[in-house]
């Protein structure tokens, strides 16, 4: 299966819930009316795009069909399809890793939003591609999380950098640190204890992790990835604005899209934030992380 | 874009009530506006087309036009329309008369079902003896993180070893228990990215074999439009008896539960919280419609006050309340006690009226401050502690530099104090309460 049916097949579900019901629409050649425009919100709406996007959305169709741009409802596909494709080519900036250099990359996010298991995804990507992987496990919080990690490490062939549970995250992380002093050039990657971005100490906390790595490693981290749950509703946007705001967060992983019939937050996430989103969880493979592509995701969201 | 439900309605409804009547047009104005909160709070768009419609049908009429406060009324409506929804009564867990009575954990990956068993074995094990089992063979560590939790709650938790069959395990579990006299096994099951027909096969095949008192779905808060979706399949294909809503404590408006309340049909019975091992409780329509509505969670403050502040303390500080020398030693003492009952932003959240203090939003309250104002009062000697009339400009330097504060900081302490002392001396002055309440926006 190519990347491309892999993604479609992934995103199956959020195609059939906004095209079945958007081609009932079209090929019905329906006239423009108020019913048609409702039925169109509760689509989109729906697909957890947010009511204000929609509403915009909405509004943007009902101009063009005063300024005669639009008369047939067919229309309305293509119309939505701009759109998101303009909202999301913004977010397409893949990541990019120079070889045999130190590189770290923090993981952060709410709890249950699958941070470990996208951390053994993105090490598996980048031992297959080459690099050199370090594994850092800095939830001390969670039971066994640091297990978790350790099961992921010995899969995919990377060394796991560890202390006890309730250890501090920043001591462990400064042993990490350590490690590149000492010559280690490949991908570090940091796994931290989910938390609520509500939760103001554990923010705080979070906030010391990155500035212990900064400090000893001038630039580092290099990626604060924010791992989003895309069955999250229009929280996710709340989410990432805290998290970029606070911890700095570079870069978005949208894990779970095959887990739900939406993920249209991420439009609105885009739209407001202008955060990239540099991978998305398609599956519960060690292959199921795909480098984000807009064109790819509107396609297969919309068909 | 971020402010709460609540503060939107009470910001709709301010505006309603500044009229004299309510007609048809305002109506429809504040519903549009309550609409799209709801939306944004991820309660499913169908679930919030039923709703307008019905709060419609009962605020443009009559009833509404002809009493004397209409704003009051469509609150009213508004509220009581929500506690119908989302269930108008908290309904507890049914054990059954088998014993061990097994009780199963359903729920999509992520969701947080072990930490809720754990919470939840916690819970139960106030009265009864509680076994942990995972039958989740598939996520690393998994069982691990179970176990870990299990000893913590001191609840007795099943050792799978090397068998990598949930049945077996859950079986075997439930038997373990029987033999070691547990009265409540707790089965936390796997989740899954969705629902896919092997895990709904394995949930049914573990639910044939143990034949469960109750299978409870473990919901995220923060779900959006799908949680519907999700919480109906498992009930249709698992059959469900009721919903835990998981990650509270965060600023999702939590509109997923209002949603399955009212599509899924089944009661939303423990919320959990926080992160702690203990932050987990028991569902309240009630207090949840007042929480949305802005109308504050006055209960859950007062159980938890009821529940952290001991006895002892509280009838000494009573005590010199009456005496009204309210000392600093006093102030100290208070200041405990407010620490044990939880971070401040929790508490000010079930306060009635404070979402309208726009301001306290902003002064995000300072747990770190209450630390600071008890550094203080701890670097003061005895004398000063008893008779705050001595702490001259000397004694402030001093006292900043045991604190690690500035004397910046001891006079506002020592100004909000004094302005305390004397609220707390009204309190005591005949009818003064009323004269404080008063005093109070709400």
């Amino acid at each position: 299966m190519g990347l491309f049916d892999k993604l479609k097949a992934g995103l199956t579900k959020t195609r059939d819930a906004l095209t079945k019901n958007l081609d009932q629409l079209v090929f019905g050649k329906r006239e423009l009316n108020p019913a048609l425009y409702d039925e169109l919100e509760d689509l989109m709406i729906s697909a957890d795009m947010g009511p204000q996007f929609t509403f915009d959305l909405i509004e943007d169709v009902k101009q063009r069909v005063k300024r005669k741009e639009l008369s047939d409802a067919s229309q309305i596909k293509k119309v939505l399809q701009e759109r998101m494709i303009a909202i999301l080519r913004k977010m397409e900036t893949p990541l990019f890793i120079n070889k045999n250099e130190a590189f770290v990359i923090m993981a952060v996010g709410v709890n249950g939003s699958g941070k470990t298991t996208t951390i053994g995804k993105l090490a598996h990507m980048l031992r297959r591609d080459g690099h050199e992987v370090l594994l850092v496990a800095a939830d001390t919080f969670r039971a066994a999380a640091i297990e978790q990690l350790e099961v992921w490490g010995t899969r995919v062939c990377a060394p796991v950098i560890k202390q006890k549970m309730n250890a501090d995250p920043a001591a462990v992380v400064f042993d990490a640190v350590g490690k590149i002093k000492a010559g280690f050039n490949g991908v570090v990657i940091v796994d931290t204890a989910g938390r609520l971005h509500t939760r103001t100490n554990l923010m705080e906390e979070l906030k010391k992790v990155k500035r212990v790595i900064g400090k000893e490693l001038p630039g580092a981290p290099h990626e604060i990835l924010l791992v989003l749950d895309a069955t999250t509703g229009q929280n996710a946007v709340i989410q990432a604005k805290m998290f970029q705001e606070e911890i700095g967060a570079t870069g978005i992983v949208l894990t779970k899209l095959d887990g739900t019939s939406k993920g249209g937050v991420v439009v609105r996430i885009a739209g407001e934030l202008g955060l990239p989103v540099r991978f998305i969880g398609v599956g519960e493979g060690l292959e199921d992380l795909r480098p984000f592509d807009s064109g790819d995701f509107t396609a297969a969201l919309l068909d | 874009m971020f402010e709460s439900l609540s503060e939107k309605l009470e910001g709709i409804f301010k505006k309603l009530k500044g009229r004299g009547v309510l007609n048809e047009e305002s109506v429809n104005a504040a519903l549009r506006e309550i609409r799209m909160a709801l939306l944004e709070a991820d309660v499913n768009f169908k679930v919030v087309k039923d709703f307008i419609e019905d709060v419609r049908g009962r605020a443009v009429g009559k009833e509404v036009l002809e009493s004397i406060t209409p704003g009051q009324q469509v609150v009213k409506i508004v509220h009581d329309r929500l506690v119908e929804l989302m269930g108008s009564t908290s309904a507890a867990i049914k054990f059954g008369p088998r014993i061990p009575a097994p009780i199963m954990l359903v729920g999509l990956q992520g969701c947080g079902k072990t930490t809720t068993a754990a919470k939840l074995a916690r819970l139960i094990s106030a009265d009864k003896r509680v076994y942990l089992v995972s039958a989740d063979v598939y996520r690393p560590a998994a069982m691990e993180q179970l176990a870990v939790l299990g000893r913590q709650v001191k609840a007795g938790v099943f050792e799978a070893g090397s068998c990598k069959d949930p049945v077996k395990i859950c079986v075997d579990a439930v038997e373990q228990a029987r033999r070691e006299g547990y009265e409540v096994i707790l089965i936390d099951t796997a989740g899954r990215l969705h629902i896919d027909e092997e895990l709904m096969d394995e949930l049914r095949r573990i639910r044939e074999k143990v034949n469960p008192a109750e299978i409870l779905y473990v919901a995220d808060a923060m779900t959006g439009q799908d949680a519907v979706n999700v919480g109906a399949k498992f009930n249709e294909l698992i059959g469900i008896d009721g919903v835990i809503m998981t990650k509270m404590d965060g600023d999702a408006r939590g509109g997923a539960a209002l949603s399955l309340r009212s599509v899924v049909g089944k009661p939303i019975k423990f919320v959990g919280v926080g992160e702690k091992i203990d932050a987990l409780e028991v569902f309240h329509p009630e207090r949840m419609a007042g929480r949305i509505l802005g109308m504050g969670d006055i209960l859950s403050l007062v159980e938890k006050a009821q529940a952290t502040i001991d006895e002892k303390t509280a009838k000494q500080m009573q005590e010199s309340l009456r005496k009204s020398d309210f000392t600093l030693e006093d102030f100290r003492k208070q200041l405990g006690q407010i620490k044990k009952m939880g971070p401040l932003k929790d508490m000010i959240g079930m306060i009635p009226g404070m979402g309208k203090i726009k301001a306290l939003k902003d002064m995000e309250p300072d747990d770190g401050e209450l630390v600071k104002i008890a550094a203080m009062i701890d670097s003061m000697t005895k004398k000063e502690r008893n008779n705050y009339l001595i702490i001259d400009g000397r004694r402030r330097k001093r006292i900043a530099l045991g604190s690690g504060t500035t004397v910046q900081d001891v006079n506002r302490m020592l100004k909000n104090y004094i302005e305390l002392r004397k609220m707390m001396k009204k309190i005591n002055s005949k009818g003064g309460m009323k004269a404080l309440m008063r005093n109070f926006p709400f």
